[in-house]
């Protein structure tokens, strides 16, 4: 059981929590003209990054969305942020 | 020198204490180049070696793994082999890779112990039966072998199952496999690497892929903890790591890496003699011949390169067990591990070319890519060696996603197996 | 005889008597027995078969590192199957049996195998069993494999106990160091939790019996253990740490007896102080396995703890300096002790089914029993668990602790160091952080591995009977990765999980290839670190807490009125209602509702609620259908669909005011549902305008249905003038707030009720019995299920697949038309969404008079080899109608009404004829009758 800090909850149990995507996605502009491949692109193209990642994740309890840093393979939990507060 | 594997071979060399025996497969430095490198000795690069040199007479050809052969995902599955699938693509793609494993013992002079003791897929409420009822009409008209079975039928192969109707999950039937069956996983790839080191193909353990050469938009070959090599076509069965090399040339796969988890008992005298999966229940085992309970699951929770599991999954998929079947809460859990596994969108493999001249991929394969290791292996030297997909291959290629064209099996049983 | 029980000393209790039975022998034990020292106190040797070739084994270990001593065991109504005897407490009135042996393990007539044992080395079984085929070997193989038999009824009350737990400090191992470190760490204010698998603390104090800081071991224990607990620290006995997991979790099972299933602590520790010792390993020599041959600190164990000398005449074969203080325990206990050095010449075990002799080099001495240790090798498995390192210790021969994981520390025998006074200081600076004093041993090996190419067979796995042979073998035919040597000769996969057999093991593969064993390498460790019942990952998540349904506010009274209850989307719903067979049930109840009144509990229904200034953008956004020109006060059906474009959840949007709207999707999807919402509020829009709310359980939903609902609602008392199809008002009902919606998944005219649950029952008890008055009554899912199917009406998951858009069902309008953006619009313009041949929603018609068509049946094209063409999703027998019908995805169906199709089912075929999907009502005059 792995803890996930929820920005608004503290650390929670990961089972609180699902995985939503990964962070810096954004959504073509469907409005306008997007190609097939701009399109697969967005939906399912991953970087899938060994080691350090940046996640959306939500805490299904709270309902509320945030970006998590951690380590992929060791499991090391390095931030948490708020989507709204996300940077990126 | 014995090489050959029979009943008499093993006779003789008991009689002079097995000194004839000869080596499995080489341990051979690396060429500065070949024709074709694979990355990595799974089960599927050993055997996409294999049919490269037997049916395309591509013997110039290594396979490179960072660690022993046979050491990831498939030596670490819980080796089941089937080909209950839904979709037409599906079953011709597994259904030739049965086939392959019905006749690999004598193909390969190794015994890969494929028991066809059959699978069953429960069905939990009437709703149920009649997804069942269409998914069993689908394999029979897709060409392979299917039955639907009530619950007296189940029973029959299953006796020490749940059947009180009192169960969280009553069991009302099952679609029945007859051919489905399981095998010994590391012999797979024992007698694929054997029989390719037979044929001339080098395979480099612990020569770990650091980077690919570009040279012009293409991959010419590969640096490694033991120097370049070079390579006409570089192909990839990675797995879980698949994500990374095709990284290293800069593309994007669909693909997320989660950790799947397998557990095993104590060896007990025969309780089951079949495979017996609930997706109700989130769990499937059967015994293996030394007579552990092998037991899967779902994914863990969490995308994952770490190569071990987590409590929520195993008490969500030893939980299942102990209800599918309440006298193994009883009975010991040996051990438990997990493998890194690629999943895809639709929970279909990708065969192909990788988005970059002289790189292809047979990845994503996700929970069960152990059963698919002979055809997986058979198609994707065709498309190596032929440079165009085998027919059954096509249709899993990752143009698929541009084109909307998925093969969604995950939304059918949507469990690892 | 050989063991026999020693006047005083132990911690067994002499005065009261056990009675237990062997392989159908009757024996007598004491309190603080297990069933291997009673039985070695009974003088028994033979306790045990080995897997493959059935030799004679007795107990090599004294705890769970025994791999030999196997037994499925008996109390009362209760066998468990392969109890190490080492490690299972003796209970009065035990029977225990040799697992893998018959008639019995002194006797086995399976004893036999042994003579083939040359041709059935490493691997045999990879090299035949070929011809004609495999399944014609299997059978009789898996009989002969396997330990122990499973009887096949589960145990009563065999139910774990789940507790989850925080400690500053988890100190694993309650020997010497481990106490040490927990008394000095609660002392210091730390909260500490001991743990040790033993009933009792001490650890390795017994074996050793001599006195620590001037006090016997017993004392001293009890010191440590009233100062531990005096400054707040816990202890927990009888309990092993199994499993180190991610982000400090560590799980402990907790033994509460036999048959018992273990409590679970699932413990979050900040701290973890290793003290889990070292265990001896085996020599490799000629007959090693004898049974009498056995580990020294067995043979200190079973003395010091259980009061038994395992043999009158020992010999002792010990390559480290601890072989001097056994020896004088031995003696001291009344034994002859005869020392052997294992690294001057070849040992050699001689006996038929149990020792009898030693030869060492040329000389035969008669020995009894032969203590053997080739070294301590540490407990590190716990470490690994948590990701620490390991390092080779050339003085110590052995793997240490390296390079520690995040919080976790090793102490004592199991931080190699192995002289008791060091190791007490060790835990003392390491549980509080004072420095360590400089390293310094008095432990001394003379380093002994296996030698190849030497004589005779020399066991390395104990169960598995893998030799060395084996090893040679295996590395001859290049099987020479660690990894691959376990898994060809099963090296190390056996009970013990290769805790008497992995270095050895190594080591004898590093001999031959001339490396140093480093750099062989181990093989992972894998949790449990011991085997656990596998009830401890189940506990209460049993029964109806699997997976625990959604309950009714009205399952009492939908109980009362006598439904069959059944399991819909999460949800335990009535089915149907009555003491009918079903088939009747359902039939009667669908036309009840379409000749007089049908009432249902639609309670499940999702209502969520969405508001804020962005809403309609938002919401219109979400849903395939244009939801910013819906007017207060109305009604929308909506399809959801995937960013795939594949339909998720179908549904209605009902407006309750320009920045107001409630969701009412179906009832299986109301997470997933909110769950979307939430996502796309947040990643997307800006969330302060717009505000998601799930209040589904908040509310209570009562359906009526047919051509008399109205006068239902005008004998309720309820407004229907101003609600016309697709819209909703508010009312009052009972003093409390109802919501009226006029929409309907019959075809006939519906009105669904919302109250807080709270006047759920008034409503309810209000509406049957206005219905039942007009000849109508309650109805569950499957009717429901019929009437729908009559119009055509989908449900998702049902008559959907993963594939389905929504143009596929006949919804076109928004994919042509609708300007703004919608979640999934691209994919529904990719090659595949345009193709001619997709999977289309339509009706199918039988044959007169023939039944209906089978749900999952397939259509598919004429020939030879027919192809599915799409499948039956929904089939029933009409009862408005007087006839079966269906409905179906068919590829390219909406171009293909009133072909004939054929009906494929299980190899039989039949026809029926493509319609729409609508079979009853077509012009929607009933709607609003």
């Amino acid at each position: 059981m792995q803890l996930f800090p929820c920005p608004f909850c503290g650390d929670r149990d990961e089972r609180e929590f699902h995985f939503a995507a990964e962070a810096g996605k954004s959504r073509p502009d469907t409005t306008g003209a997007v190609s097939d491949a701009e399109w697969a692109t967005y939906l399912y193209a991953q970087r899938n990054d060994k080691g350090p990642v940046r996640e959306v994740w939500v805490h299904l309890t709270c309902a509320e969305l945030f970006v998590l840093e951690r380590d992929s393979v060791t499991m090391a939990v390095l931030r948490a942020t708020p989507l709204r507060q996300d940077p990126a | 020198m014995t090489s050959t594997y029979s009943a008499f071979s093993i006779l003789r060399e008991g009689l002079r204490g097995g000194r004839g025996w000869r080596q499995a497969w080489r341990s051979p430095d690396p060429k500065p180049a070949y024709d074709v490198i694979l990355i990595g000795a799974g089960g599927h690069g050993l055997a996409t070696a294999y049919y490269l040199a037997k049916r395309h007479g591509l013997r110039n050809v290594a396979v490179l793994d960072k660690g022993w052969l046979g050491g990831g995902n498939t030596g670490r599955n819980t080796t089941v082999i089937r080909s209950n699938y839904f979709y037409p693509e599906s079953v011709a793609l597994y259904d030739l890779s049965v086939r392959l494993y019905e006749g690999l013992s004598k193909e390969l002079n190794y015994n890969v112990m494929f028991s066809q003791r059959g699978m069953l897929v429960m069905a939990h409420s009437e709703h149920e039966m009649e997804m069942a009822a269409r998914h069993t009409n689908a394999m029979r008209l897709n060409g392979a072998d299917a039955e639907l079975l009530e619950a007296d039928g189940v029973r029959k192969r299953a006796p020490l199952l749940n059947f009180s109707p009192q169960a969280r999950y009553p069991i009302h039937g099952a679609v029945w496999q007859g051919r489905a069956g399981t095998g010994r996983h590391d012999a797979v790839a024992w007698g694929y690497a054997r029989a390719a080191d037979r044929l001339g193909v080098d395979i480099l353990q612990n020569c770990e892929v650091t980077d690919l050469i570009v040279e012009a938009g293409r991959v010419t070959g590969v640096e490694t903890t033991r120097g370049r090599i070079r390579a006409g076509v570089v192909g990839a069965a990675a797995a879980g790591h698949s994500s990374v090399i095709a990284g290293m040339a800069g593309q994007r796969l669909p693909l997320h890496s989660y950790a799947l988890q397998a557990f095993v008992s104590e060896p007990l005298k025969p309780v089951i003699d079949t495979v017996a999966f609930s997706p109700a229940y989130g769990t499937y085992f059967s015994q293996s011949d030394k007579g552990g309970l092998v037991i899967g699951g779902g994914l863990d929770r969490v995308p994952s390169y770490g190569q071990r599991g987590n409590l929520p999954m195993q008490e969500a998929v030893l939980s299942g067990l102990i209800e599918m079947a309440p006298m193994l809460g009883k009975v010991k859990l040996l051990r438990h591990w997990a493998g890194i596994v690629d999943v895809t969108p639709d929970s279909s493999p990708l065969i192909g070319p990788a988005g970059i001249e002289g790189l292809y991929i047979n990845c994503g394969w996700g929970t069960g890519g152990f059963k698919a290791i002979p055809a997986g292996g058979y198609l994707f030297a065709h498309l190596l060696a032929e440079g165009r997909h085998h027919e059954i291959s096509r249709p899993f290629d990752p143009d698929r996603f541009a084109a909307g064209r998925l093969i969604d099996e995950g939304a059918a049983w949507g469990i690892a197996h | 005889m050989t063991g026999r029980r020693i006047e005083a000393g132990g911690l067994i209790d002499r005065a009261a008597r056990l009675n237990f039975s062997f392989d159908g022998r009757n024996y007598t034990g004491h309190p603080g027995d297990t069933l291997a020292s009673a039985l070695l106190a009974n003088g028994v040797r033979i306790l045990g078969r080995s897997f493959k070739y059935h030799r004679p084994r007795g107990p090599w270990g004294a705890w769970f590192d025994d791999p030999n001593a196997m037994m499925n065991v008996r109390l009362g109504r209760d066998e468990l199957p392969n109890c190490p005897a080492t490690t299972t407490a003796l209970v009065n009135g035990m029977s225990a049996r040799a697992v893998n042996a018959w008639p019995s393990a002194a006797h086995d007539i399976k004893g036999g195998l042994d003579l083939f044992h040359r041709w059935l080395g490493a691997g045999f079984y990879y090299k035949t069993f070929m011809w004609p085929n495999w399944h014609l070997f299997e059978p009789s193989i898996r009989k002969m494999a396997g330990l122990g038999a499973l009887e096949m009824s589960g145990i009563e009350g065999h139910v774990t106990d789940r507790v989850d737990d925080v400690c500053d400090l988890l100190v694993v191992g309650g020997g010497a160091a481990g106490l040490s470190a927990a008394r000095a760490a609660a002392e210091a204010g730390q909260g500490v939790l001991l743990v040790e698998d033993h009933p009792e603390l001490g650890g390795g104090l017994y074996r050793r019996g001599t006195p620590v800081d001037g006090q016997p071991p017993v004392a001293w224990v009890a010191e440590q253990r009233h100062a531990i607990e005096a400054a707040g620290g816990r202890i927990l006995t009888g309990t092993t740490a199994y499993g180190v997991y991610d982000h400090g979790l560590v799980a402990l099972s907790e033994d509460r007896g036999f048959a018992k299933a273990p409590r679970l602590w699932r413990m979050r520790v900040r701290r973890a102080i290793l003290a889990a010792g070292a265990t001896d390993r085996p020599l490799t020599f000629a007959n090693n396995d004898l049974p009498g041959i056995m580990a020294v600190e067995a043979g200190l164990e079973f003395l010091g703890r259980h009061g038994v000398l395992v043999g009158q005449k020992i010999a002792l074969a010990s390559n480290t300096s601890f072989g001097d203080l056994a020896a004088e325990r031995l003696e001291a206990a009344g034994a002859t002790v005869r020392r052997y050095d294992p690294t001057a010449r070849p040992l050699q075990g001689i006996g038929r089914k149990g020792l009898e002799a030693v030869r060492h080099g040329r000389y035969r001495y008669d020995a009894d029993v032969l203590l053997a240790s080739a070294g301590w090798t540490p407990l590190v498995h716990l470490w690994r668990h948590a990701g620490g390192k390991l390092r080779w210790s050339d003085a110590l021969s052995a793997f240490l602790p390296g390079d520690p994981p995040e919080g976790m520390a090793a102490v004592g025998a199991a931080n190699g160091t192995f002289d008791l006074d060091h190791a007490v200081e060790e835990a003392g600076c390491v549980a509080t952080g004072t420095p360590l004093p400089q390293p310094r041993t008095r432990y001394h090996i003379a380093p002994h591995w296996p030698e190849p190419g030497g004589e005779g067979r020399q066991w390395i796995d104990f169960q598995h009977d893998v030799t060395l042979k084996d090893v040679e073998q295996a590395a001859r035919e290049n099987y020479t990765s660690v990894e691959h040597l376990k898994r060809y000769t099963t090296l190390g996969m056996a009970s013990d999980q290769g805790k008497t057999s992995n270095m050895a093991g190594l080591a004898a593969m590093a001999a031959i290839q001339g490396r140093p064993i480093p750099e062989v390498g181990t093989t992972t460790f894998r949790p449990p670190f011991v085997p656990v019942p596998m009830e401890l990952y189940h506990g209460t998540n049993r029964g109806q807490q699997f997976h625990p349904l959604k309950r009714l506010a009205l399952e009492p009274q939908h109980r009362a009125a006598g439904a069959a209850l059944g399991e819909y989307g999460g949800w335990l719903r009535p089915a149907w209602y009555g003491e009918n067979p079903m088939t009747q049930a359902i039939r009667d109840e669908a036309l009840m509702a379409r000749q007089t009144v049908g009432v249902l509990d639609a309670s499940p229904l999702g209502k969520i609620e969405v508001m804020g200034p962005d809403a309609e953008a938002f919401v219109n956004f979400i849903y395939y259908n244009t939801i910013r020109t819906l007017k207060p006060g109305r009604i929308r059906y909506g399809l959801m669909l995937t960013e795939g474009g594949v339909v998720y959840d179908d549904g209605v949007i009902a407006r309750v005011a320009a920045d107001h709207f409630v969701i009412s999707c179906s009832s299986s999807h109301v997470d997933g549902v909110t769950a979307l919402l939430e996502s796309w509020r947040q990643d997307g829009n800006d969330p302060d305008r717009i505000f998601v709310h799930d209040c589904t359980a908040h509310w209570a939903t009562i359906t009526v249905t047919g051509p008399e609902a109205r006068r239902v609602m005008r004998a309720l008392d309820l407004p229907v003038q101003d609600v016309p199809h697709m819209s909703f008002c508010d009312a009052i009902f009972a003093g409390r707030p109802l919501r009226i919606a006029r929409v309907s998944f019959t075809g006939d005219t519906s009105y669904e009720m919302s109250v807080p649950t709270g006047s759920a029952l008034a409503l309810w008890q209000a509406v049957k019995e206005a219905a039942e008055g007009r000849g109508g009554g309650p109805i569950g899912v499957e009717a429901l299920s019929v009437l729908r199917a009559e119009k055509g009406y989908i449900m998702v998951g049902k008559d959907t697949d993963g594939e389905t858009m929504p143009h596929d069902l006949g919804f076109t309008g928004p994919r042509e038309k609708k300007k703004a953006a919608f979640v999934g619009d691209r994919s529904l313009h990719t090659a595949t969404a345009n193709a001619s041949d997709r999977r289309q929603l339509v009706g199918l018609a039988v044959e007169e008079g023939a039944p209906a068509l089978p749900t999952g049946a397939h259509i598919v094209t004429g020939g030879e080899r027919p192809a599915s063409q799409g499948y039956v999703t929904s089939s029933y027998d009409s009862p408005i109608l007087g006839r079966p019908i269906a409905m179906a995805l068919i590829a390219g169906g909406h171009a293909r009404l009133g072909e004939e199709v054929t009906i494929w089912h299980m190899d039989e075929t039949r026809s029926a004829t493509i319609t729409a999907a609508c079979a009853f009502d077509r012009q929607g005059a009933r709607l609003d009758a």
